[in-house]
């Protein structure tokens, strides 16, 4: 055995890497539950992309066929329904996890120098997942599939001048047709190959620089020497073990709670599965009310708010984007003395409550029908989300925060 | 911060219950889908009154059979047509332009509706037909208006007339508001046997729209008691590994 590894190892170096980012990979002691969502977002990963090679494999891309196929799948198909809700909830799963693991990055302060990289790439992901999920979204061809594609494509048609022939060139039809399914098909089996070059640019990032902890300490910075290494930091641990066998006992709890959903609510009240998706596409009867799915909503629901301006909706596909893009400068945004909240003033706290509200709150109106109360509660809230991030150079920096201590606390 | 977490998750719960969506008032149809008899007569019925133009393409006979504990030679005698085998789905013969001709739409596919619309709504639609002189068919419906669909099972029913009464709002305006429905010829079956007649087809219909639910719902108790177990043992695991650490 020790021969076959010294083979190998003279070749790739493989007990270098599996030394480097695993057995001797210094993770701070002092990770919360917080710190389960990272690994559990690889596991969705990895979920989908398994489940989705098989579903494509009884999947047609085909304007007359899809909607029978994804049918075929759920009762002719040996286990082709418990795939297909595996997919699903998966979907939404990835959403839930990836915006409490981008939470946790606002808590504690994750984004801070030096893992300015780690977040960018991370946003990046969160960017990539969004695209996999529309194009996704499109292929059951029910009818909120398809006029969900329709409302989206047809953001494009907003942007001035080039507007209308972008939309064109997008759907590569005058409507959203067969055509345009093949293409989104071919983009939803490409992208999370994307997403797994990005994950794996995310971690090389983490693992330059080391991991963040809830205290915001710096554990390189801090002394050194613990029971398995003289040179690594006194407060950081192995990752294998301690952490592979702490995040197995969350993989655990998530798959429970997972498994609630896909065996006994895949539709989740009509959030995961949406009802009118139960009805083939069709392109000449619109549905009263076109809601998307409950992880794109906020960002509806501040498309919906903007009113147009000059004849125009670019205004508000110009908000919805900016609230997304606006991630990318929380680095530079953020400019209190300390990394986590455990330090931070009140006024961090009230603007990080303040926030998670708005977001979900924005989540809600996204999917009731546009009242003008709710337009104008929209509005209210997408001005709170946007305070946060353009406001915090301001209340971060005059915030009294507490001293933070030299060691992680326990 | 737990309070945060609580917090927010509290503020997640209504978002369940108000996706929901609004419409008019639905009747609890109160299915049982483990209640084999109650889905064989709700079978009896569709093949009875329904196949002759609404198909269930996504079905096919022998699952059927198999599910509803139908013998194949009940299901040759009385349900298969003879030009039709076991492992065929359950189409209709009705050409889609006669349909259209003769009801404005050809009726639709019944296989995922109960999915689409919900149990409830299926359940109160074949209760809730009215006379209407204004209808082709010289019927209405309360939640589907305008329905092309005549009502099929009005011998069973017999024939209902709906009571409006005229409500006046605040700013002095008239509505008509449905009151209730007044039975103008009485049918073959009581109100409650009707009740429990189309109860049983909503039964079926709901069945039609996903035959694995029940088996789902059986398989994931024990994958959840499974990972229950998994988890515990993850939990010691953990525990052991982690006396090392504190």
């Amino acid at each position: 055995m020790s021969s076959l590894m010294n083979w190998i190892d003279e070749r790739f170096p493989l007990t270098k890497v599996w030394k480097e980012h695993l057995s001797e990979y210094y993770a701070p002691k002092n990770f919360n539950s917080w710190y389960f969502f990272g690994s559990l977002a690889l596991l969705v990963l990895v979920l989908q992309i398994v489940t989705g090679i098989w579903l494509a494999m009884s999947y047609k891309p085909d304007a007359k066929l899809a909607f029978d196929s994804v049918e075929y799948i759920m009762r002719d198909v040996d286990w082709g329904w418990l795939i297909r809700y595996m997919h699903s909830t998966g979907a939404s799963a990835f959403f839930l996890v990836v915006y409490l693991h981008m939470f946790r990055g606002l808590l504690y302060g994750s984004y801070r120098k030096p893992r300015e990289l780690i977040w960018i790439f991370g946003v990046v992901i969160y960017l990539a997942m969004m695209a996999t999920a529309f194009f996704g979204y499109l292929l059951p061809w029910g009818q909120m599939s398809y006029w969900g594609a329709q409302v989206i494509v047809n953001l494009f048609a907003a942007v001035p001048y080039v507007g209308p022939d972008l939309a064109v060139w997008v759907r590569g039809d005058f409507v959203i047709s067969d055509v345009t399914l093949n293409r989104f098909f071919a983009f939803h089996f490409l992208l999370p190959f994307i997403l797994v070059a990005l994950v794996f640019l995310h971690i090389v990032a983490l693992h330059k620089v080391g991991s963040n902890n809830p205290d915001g300490v710096e554990i390189k910075k801090g002394p050194k020497g613990n029971r398995w290494s003289d040179t690594a930091p006194a407060d950081g641990i192995p990752f294998h073990p301690y952490y592979t066998v702490k995040d197995i006992f969350g993989v655990g709890v998530f798959l429970i709670l997972f498994s609630a959903v896909l065996f006994f609510a895949p539709e989740m009240g009509g959030l995961f599965l949406e009802h009118p998706n139960f009805t083939p596409a069709d392109p000449l009867t619109t549905p009263p009310h076109i809601a998307p799915v409950w992880y794109f909503t906020p960002y509806y629901a501040m498309l919906r708010a903007v009113p147009p301006m000059f004849g125009s909706q670019f205004p508000g596909v110009v908000v919805m984007f900016a609230a997304i893009a606006v991630f990318f400068l929380l680095p530079w945004l953020d400019r209190s003395p300390v990394k986590s909240i455990r330090y931070k003033g009140p006024l961090f706290k009230f603007w990080i409550v303040v926030f998670a509200i708005s977001f979900v709150i924005l989540a809600w109106l996204g999917m009731q029908p546009a009242t003008s109360l709710l337009t104008n509660l929209a509005r209210l809230f997408t001005v709170v989300y946007f305070l946060f991030f353009l406001l915090m150079p301001w209340y971060s920096k005059i915030d009294k925060t507490k001293p933070v201590p030299e060691r992680v606390t326990d | 911060m737990k309070k945060i977490i609580l917090a927010s998750l509290l503020a997640l719960a209504p978002m369940v219950s108000l996706a929901a969506g609004e419409g008019p008032h639905l009747d609890k149809a109160g299915i049982d889908l483990t209640d084999k008899a109650s889905l064989q007569r709700g079978a009896g019925h569709f093949f009875n009154y329904c196949v002759g133009c609404h198909s269930l393409k996504f079905m096919r006979y022998n699952r059927m059979s198999e599910d509803l504990g139908i013998s194949d030679e009940v299901l040759k005698s009385t349900i298969l047509p003879s030009y039709k085998k076991a492992g065929d789905t359950i189409t209709v013969s009705m050409p889609e332009d006669l349909g259209k001709a003769w009801f404005g739409k050809a009726p639709p596919d019944l296989s995922v509706t109960a999915r689409y619309r919900g149990t409830d709504w299926i359940y109160t639609y074949l209760r809730t037909f009215y006379l209407d002189d204004k209808r082709p068919y010289g019927v209405n419906n309360l939640v589907f208006p305008d329905v092309g669909m005549p009502h099929v099972l009005w011998e069973l029913e017999g024939a209902k007339k709906a009571v409006y009464k005229t409500e006046t709002d605040a700013e002095g305006n008239e509505h008509q508001v449905f009151e209730g429905f007044e039975q103008v010829k009485p049918g073959k079956m009581t109100a409650a046997e009707y009740d429990g007649f189309t109860r049983d087809l909503t039964n079926f219909l709901t069945y039609v729209g996903e035959p694995v639910r029940v088996e789902r719902e059986k398989m994931g108790i024990w994958v959840i008691l499974f990972l229950l177990v998994f988890t515990g043992v993850a939990y010691l695991l953990k525990k052991e590994y982690w006396k090392d650490v504190h």
